[in-house]
C-alpha cells in the first residue's frame, strides 16, 4: 500500500499516475455493498436510489406537462389519471428525492470527512436509515403499480380518509418509513458534529456546509415524528372508520392540515438548507475569497430551522384559521426573509473583487442564488395575508415552491455533485458538457416555471386536468421550457456514468478548495485519513494569489 | 481491508486495547459521550412523535369537555393507577440498575435488570386485562365502539356526542398502545443487557449502556406519568 503524508501541496495534482492505493471502492461483491457501514458507500446507495425515483418523479412530471399541452384533457384517460400523476410527481419527488437528496448522498459522504472524522457515530444506523428508505420506496413503486394514489402529496383530509378509494394507507407506511430514514440521518449527524470533530476543529472553524446540515438535522429530528404520527391517524381513520380527522364522523379536517404542516414546512428548510450548505462552499471558492460575514451565515441555518418551525399557519390562509393566527403567521412568515437574505447578500459580497472562475459548479451556484432570490421574493407575496387569498391554490403557488425546490434545491445538489464528484469517484467529469448542462438547466427552469407565475396571477388554478383555452401559449411555452430542463437533466446522468469508465485520475484537490476532505486522495481511503487530521486556521482560507495554477484538469486532461 | 489495521495509528493501537471501542471513534470517552448524547437526541425525536398525539387529545378534550370526561369515567381508575405505581417502582429498580453497574456490581445488576423487566411485564399484563374489559364493555373504536348503556340516558339529556366520546377512545387505544409498544422494546432491551451483564460481555462493566438503556426506560416511564393523568383523572361533568 503506498501512503502518502497528505497535506496542500502533495495534493496538488501534479504527480504522476500512481500505483494502485486501497480506496473505499476496492470491494464490489454485492454484500460489500449491502453490508457496508462506511458512510461513503451508504452516500452512493443513496445516490443510486434518490436518482431512480427523481427519474420516476421526472416521468410523471413530462406528462403532466405534455398533457398542459392543450387546454382539453386529451393525452390521459381521466382526470383521475391526471390526479394520480401529479400525486406521483409529489410523493417521488419531495418525500424520496428531495429530502434525502443533498443530506443522504453528499452530507453522507462529506460530513465526516469535513469534520476530520474516520465515519459517522453511529454507522449501522446509517445503513438502517437506507434499509428504511429503500423499505418506504418499494412500498411507493408497489403503489404506482398497484393503480397510484390521487390525494396530492399532502393527503388533506377527509379526501384521503374517507373518499379517495385508491391506496392511501400503504402511501401513509411509505411516507413514514422514509420519515424515519430521515430521522436517522439527522440524529446521527447531530451526534457527529457534536462528538467526532478533529482536533482544532473548533464550532467555528466548521464548513458552512456542515452548520447548514447541522440546523437541516435539527428539522429531521423534531418536525418528522409529527408527520410520522399525522400519518398513522389517517391510517387509523381509514382502517377503523373512526372520526379523527372527518368532519362527518366529528372530526377535525384542520388539525390535520396542523399536523401536516407542522412538519412540511420545516421540511421546506430540509431540503433547501443543505443547498445552502453546498453554495457557501462553492462560491469562496471559485471566487477565491474568504466566505464574506461567517458567523452571519452559520447563525441564518439556525435561524432558519427555528423559524421554520412557527410559520407553518401560512399554509391555511383560506381553510379556516382564526384570521388572528394568520395575522401572526404571516408576519412570522416575512420572518424568514432576513436569514434567507442574510445569506444572499453574503454570499454576493464573497464574489465582489473575487477572482470568480465560471467552472459548472459555480455556474449552478450562481444559478441557485439567482432562482433561490426569485423564490423567496414571492414566498413573501404569497404569505402576505391578501394576497394569498387571491393566489392560492393556483400556478403562481407552483411556480413559488418550484423556484425554491429546484431552482434552490435541485440546482444545488448538481452544482455540489459535480464540484465533488472528482472527490467522491477520482473522476472529473468533461467540463464543456458540464456547462452546457447548467445552462441548459437555467434557461429550462425559467422557461418552465416563469410562465407559471402570470398563469397564476391570472388565476389558473393547480392541480387541473383542463383550462381555459386563453392560457395555452403559457402553458405551451412552460412545456417547451420543460424539454429544455430534461436535456439539462440528462446530461449529467449520461457523462456522469460516462465518466466512470475510466481508472480515477483525479487530483486530490482539483478545484484547490480549504476543506479537510481535500486533503485525504481522491477517492478516499475507507478511514477517509491517513492522520487523524489537525485544524488550525479557519476555514475559506482563499488568497486570490492561490488561483495560480487552478486547473481541475491539468495533466489529467490528458487521458 | 480489515479496518483495525488501517487508518490512524492511535485508534489502531486503541482497539488493541479496548476491544468494545468500534472503528470510528478515537478513545472509550468520545465513544461514551457520543452514546449517551445520541440516546437523548433520540428522545427529543420521540417527545415529538407523542407530542403529536397529546396535542391532538388536548385540542378535541378542549372541544368536548363533557364527552371525554364521560368516556373516560369509563375507565378502571385504581387500575391505572396501580400501574402507575408499578412503572414508578421500575424506574426506582432501572436506577439502581445504573449505580450497580457503575459500582461494578454484576449480580446485583443481573437481578435489578431482571426486576425492573418483571415489573415492565406486570404493567403489560394489568393493560391487556383493561383492553379485555373494554372489550367485554364494548369500547373498542371500529370493533364494537357502544355508548355504555348506564351513559346512554346521561348523553341523550344533556345532547352530548357520542362520536366525541368514541373519538376519546380512538386516541387512548393510540396512545397506550404507542407507550405499550415502546416498554415492549425496553423489556427486550433490557433482557439483552441483563444477559450480557450475565456473561460479563461488557468490558468496562456496562456503566454507559446501562445508562443509555436507563434513560429509554425512563422516558417511557416519563410517558405513562402523562398519560395516566390526562387519560384517567379526567373529572367534571
Amino acid at each position: 500500500m503506498s501512503t502518502t503524508v497528505l497535506d496542500q501541496t502533495a495534493a496538488a495534482g501534479h504527480k504522476p499516475p500512481k500505483p494502485h492505493r486501497e480506496t473505499y471502492l476496492d470491494a464490489w461483491t454485492v454484500k460489500s455493498w449491502l453490508l457496508t457501514t462506511d458512510h461513503k458507500r451508504i452516500g452512493i446507495l443513496y445516490l443510486i436510489s434518490i436518482t431512480v425515483f427523481f427519474l420516476i418523479g421526472g416521468v410523471a412530471a413530462t406528462t403532466m406537462r405534455l398533457e398542459l399541452m392543450t387546454p382539453k384533457g386529451d393525452l390521459l384517460s381521466s382526470p383521475d389519471a391526471y390526479n394520480r400523476m401529479f400525486t406521483l410527481h409529489g410523493v417521488a419527488m419531495i418525500f424520496f428525492f428531495l429530502v434525502p437528496s443533498i443530506p443522504a448522498t453528499l452530507g453522507n459522504f462529506l460530513l465526516p470527512l469535513m469534520i476530520g472524522a474516520r465515519d459517522l457515530a453511529f454507522p449501522i444506523i446509517n445503513l438502517m436509515s437506507w434499509y428504511m428508505y429503500m423499505i418506504g420506496g418499494s412500498i411507493a413503486i408497489a403503489i404506482i403499480l398497484f393503480g397510484g394514489i390521487d390525494t396530492g402529496w399532502t393527503f388533506y383530509t377527509p379526501f384521503s380518509t374517507m373518499f379517495s378509494n385508491t391506496l392511501v394507507v400503504p402511501a401513509a407506511f411509505a411516507v413514514f418509513f422514509a420519515g424515519f430514514s430521515s430521522i436517522f440521518t439527522g440524529f446521527n449527524f447531530i451526534v457527529t458534529v457534536h462528538t467526532m470533530r478533529a482536533p482544532g476543529m473548533t464550532w467555528f472553524r466548521l464548513p458552512l456546509f456542515i452548520w447548514a446540515h447541522y440546523a437541516t438535522s435539527l428539522i429531521m429530528i423534531l418536525g418528522t415524528p409529527v408527520l410520522a404520527i399525522a400519518v398513522m391517524l389517517i391510517a387509523v381513520e381509514r382502517l377503523l372508520r373512526v372520526g379523527i380527522f372527518d368532519p362527518a364522523l366529528g372530526g377535525d379536517p384542520i388539525l390535520f392540515q396542523h399536523l401536516f404542516w407542522f412538519y412540511s414546512h420545516p421540511a421546506v428548510y430540509i431540503m433547501v438548507l443543505p443547498g445552502m450548505g453546498v453554495i457557501s462552499e462553492i462560491v469562496p471558492c471559485f471566487s477565491r475569497r474568504p466566505i464574506f460575514g461567517y458567523r452571519f451565515i452559520a447563525y441564518s441555518s439556525i435561524a432558519l430551522a427555528i423559524l421554520g418551525f412557527i410559520v407553518w399557519g401560512h399554509h391555511l390562509f383560506v381553510s379556516g384559521q382564526s384570521m388572528y393566527a394568520g395575522l401572526v403567521f404571516s408576519f412570522l412568515s416575512f420572518l424568514v426573509a432576513v436569514p434567507s437574505a442574510i445569506k444572499v447578500f453574503n454570499w454576493t459580497a464573497t464574489m465582489h473583487k473575487g477572482a470568480i472562475r465560471f467552472d459548472t459548479p459555480m455556474l449552478y451556484a450562481i444559478g441557485f442564488i439567482g432562482l433561490f432570490t426569485v423564490g423567496g421574493l414571492t414566498g413573501i407575496m404569497l404569505s402576505t395575508l391578501a394576497v394569498d387569498v387571491h393566489l392560492h391554490d393556483t400556478y403562481f403557488v407552483v411556480a413559488h415552491f418550484h423556484y425554491v425546490m429546484v431552482g434552490g434545491a435541485v440546482l444545488a445538489y448538481l452544482g455540489g455533485l459535480h464540484f465533488w464528484w472528482p472527490k467522491i469517484t477520482g473522476r472529473m467529469y468533461p467540463e464543456m458538457f458540464g456547462k452546457l448542462s447548467a445552462l441548459a438547466v437555467f434557461i429550462g427552469f425559467n422557461f418552465t416555471f416563469f410562465p407559471q407565475f402570470i398563469l397564476g396571477y391570472l388565476g389558473m388554478p393547480r392541480r387541473y386536468f383542463e383550462y381555459a383555452p386563453e392560457f395555452q401559449v403559457l402553458n405551451v411555452m412552460s412545456t417547451a421550457g420543460a424539454s429544455v430542463l430534461a436535456f439539462g437533466y440528462g446530461l449529467p446522468l449520461i457523462y456522469f456514468l460516462w465518466s466512470l469508465r475510466k481508472p480515477p485520475s483525479a487530483p486530490a484537490n482539483p478545484w484547490q478548495a480549504t476543506g479537510l476532505e481535500w486533503q485525504t486522495e481522491s477517492p478516499p481511503p475507507t478511514h477517509n485519513f491517513e492522520f487523524t487530521p489537525k485544524v488550525e486556521k479557519a476555514p475559506y482560507s482563499y488568497s486570490p494569489v492561490a488561483v495560480e495554477g487552478f486547473d481541475g484538469y491539468g495533466d489529467h486532461g490528458s487521458h | 481491508m480489515d479496518t483495525a489495521t488501517m487508518g490512524h495509528t492511535d485508534a489502531a493501537a486503541g482497539s488493541a486495547l479496548i476491544p468494545l471501542l468500534s472503528h470510528q471513534f478515537d478513545d472509550v470517552e468520545q465513544q461514551s459521550y457520543s452514546s449517551i448524547l445520541g440516546m437523548w437526541i433520540f428522545l427529543a425525536t420521540e417527545v415529538m412523535f407523542f407530542g403529536g398525539l397529546l396535542t391532538s387529545f388536548g385540542i378535541y378534550r378542549y372541544l368536548h369537555p363533557h364527552e371525554f370526561a364521560l368516556a373516560s369515567h369509563n375507565l378502571y381508575m385504581w387500575w391505572g393507577f396501580v400501574n402507575t405505581i408499578v412503572l414508578l417502582t421500575s424506574s426506582l429498580t432501572m436506577a439502581l440498575a445504573v449505580r450497580a453497574s457503575q459500582l461494578g456490581r454484576r449480580t446485583e445488576l443481573v437481578r435489578l435488570l431482571l426486576a425492573t423487566m418483571v415489573l415492565g411485564t406486570c404493567f403489560l399484563g394489568v393493560k391487556a386485562i383493561e383492553y379485555t374489559t373494554d372489550y367485554h364493555e364494548h369500547l373498542i373504536p371500529g370493533l364494537n365502539f357502544e355508548v355504555p348503556e348506564h351513559q346512554l340516558g346521561e348523553v341523550v339529556e344533556r345532547g352530548l356526542d357520542p362520536r366525541m366520546m368514541q373519538m376519546f377512545f380512538v386516541l387512548y387505544f393510540f396512545m397506550t398502545m404507542l407507550h405499550a409498544i415502546h416498554l415492549i422494546i425496553g423489556i427486550g432491551m433490557l433482557g439483552v443487557m441483563a444477559y450480557l451483564a450475565h456473561i460479563n460481555w461488557f468490558s468496562g462493566g456496562g456503566a454507559v449502556q446501562i445508562e443509555v438503556g436507563g434513560l429509554y426506560w425512563h422516558f417511557i416511564d416519563i410517558v405513562w406519568v402523562f398519560l395516566f393523568p390526562l387519560l384517567y383523572l379526567i373529572s367534571g361533568k
